[in-house]
């Protein structure tokens, strides 16, 4: 194990960036991840370590200009509680229910979620339909990264070693907008998902619009369905187009064998889950 | 090795002043220095709960937190909670209701039951068996356990 050489833990945001700069600083915030992490020797100290907890900037939850911005600090638990946000956006309330434990939804945070970039992240799946902008920044400026594109592979992102995620900034849903996040694994605590989807469109007049679904726990990355968003923009949501969209889900998602499930199952459970949220969205 | 960072924090209800290896976790940190060996390790990754204390109030897995982040905060573990007057419904309770069988898990689920009866002070089976559902029992004894909880919080109530 690499020695920790220094332990910072600023109160202000400008120093953590300050002793981000070299890229030599592990950052910790909640540890749910970390801890974990560098127990099981899959990921090394840095030489700095960098405890961002005592930054208060980072906590903060605002809403104006027609977007919520939530700080990187806020907790699972804070997603799940306030009342800000479950009015904002209700489907990341909904998700952070169903996200590990009381105790791990204590500690973890919203932008550890996001950094530790896991394909089967619970709140990555609901930034990405809901829209959402990682807001990164470092010494030498700051830059937003829409979540679509924000992640390259299992545990790797965009994010470079001299940047920190200060937070997440989404549109506030339109009028009329239906969200769903379904989460499915074998036990409702606790568990990684086997697979996760989110969906957020306009329905008017029984048409979609604005469509966005994303899918976790089917590819290296939490991923956008464009192709079951194509199906779906605009068309007259009936049961002809619920079963082609399943059908367009179940072809896009390159899902994996693991302990939790075969892809088999994984394309199984992605058909028949978008079919019942579509349904679901019908019916209401 | 690397130096050790010095911190205070408050340990059941005593001030503390610790010099501590900055990758040492929260849970090692109670067990091998402060001989705090009732809150137990499981699994060490957060699944089982057994290392559960609170740190500031709320219920955290002290295996995946870092000692270093002990400084400024007020921590209770079972210790703490063995001699809390207010917690006294609750202990009888575990013991009532039979919530305790090999006793390995009975720490963790005593502060982690602390945490949802202050959340929920009047909280219900459903209440209580959402709160605990990051706690593991391997006797299985989930309904005794459940149980206690439930007559923990109508105990406090009676008594408010």
């Amino acid at each position: 194990m690499t020695a920790i050489e220094r332990y910072l833990a600023p109160a202000d945001l400008d120093s953590a960036l300050a002793a981000l700069a070299g890229g030599n600083a592990t950052v910790l915030a909640g540890g749910t991840d970390l801890m974990p992490q560098i127990n099981a020797g899959k990921v090394a100290f840095r030489p700095i370590l960098l405890n961002i907890r005592r930054i208060p900037d980072l906590r903060a939850v605002e809403v104006g200009q027609g977007r919520i911005t939530i700080g990187a600090l806020v907790t699972i638990t804070e997603l799940k509680d306030n009342p800000v946000i479950a009015k904002a956006v209700p489907l990341l309330a909904e998700a952070a229910d169903h996200f590990a434990s009381d105790q791990v939804r204590n500690m973890g945070t919203i932008g550890g979620n996001v950094a530790n970039a896991s394909p089967a992240g619970d709140t990555l799946v609901p930034l990405l339909v809901l829209d959402a902008q990682v807001e990164l920044a470092s010494a030498t400026g700051r830059r937003s990264v829409p979540m679509a594109e924000f992640f390259t592979g299992p545990g790797r992102s965009v994010r470079r070693p001299d940047e920190l995620i200060t937070g997440l900034s989404l549109p506030l849903p339109r009028l009329r907008t239906v969200s769903r996040f379904v989460k499915f694994g074998t036990r409702p605590a606790l568990d990684i998902s086997a697979v996760s989807i989110g969906f957020s469109a306009t329905l008017d007049s029984g048409r979609l619009s604005d469509v966005r679904v994303a899918f976790g726990a089917v590819g290296p990355t939490p991923m956008r369905g464009r192709a079951t968003e194509a199906v779906l923009e605009g068309a007259p949501l009936d049961a002809g187009l619920i079963a082609k969209a399943a059908a367009t889900a179940q072809d896009e998602v390159k899902p994996i064998d693991d302990l939790r499930a075969s892809a088999w199952y994984r394309r199984e459970l992605i058909h028949n889950l978008l079919g019942k949220v579509l349904s679901d969205v019908v019916s209401r | 090795m690397s130096s050790l960072v010095e911190i205070s924090c408050v340990v059941n209800g005593t001030p503390t002043r610790l010099a501590v290896p900055p990758q040492t976790s929260a849970l090692a940190l109670l067990r091998d220095h402060l001989g705090l060996s009732g809150t137990k390790y499981g699994c060490g990754e957060g699944e089982c709960g057994a290392c559960t204390i609170l740190v500031d109030g709320v219920s955290v897995n002290s295996c995946l937190m870092f000692a270093v982040d002990f400084d400024g905060r007020t921590i209770t573990t079972i210790e703490g909670l063995a001699v809390d007057r207010a917690s006294d419904p609750l202990r009888q309770a575990f013991v009532d209701k039979g919530g305790v069988q090999c006793g390995f898990c009975t720490p963790g689920m005593v502060v982690q039951s602390r945490h949802v009866l202050d959340k929920h002070p009047h909280a219900g089976p459903e209440e209580v068996k959402r709160g605990l559902e990051g706690n593991l029992c391997r006797c299985t004894g989930y309904k005794k356990i459940v149980e206690a909880v439930v007559t923990a919080a109508a105990a406090q109530s009676a008594a408010e």
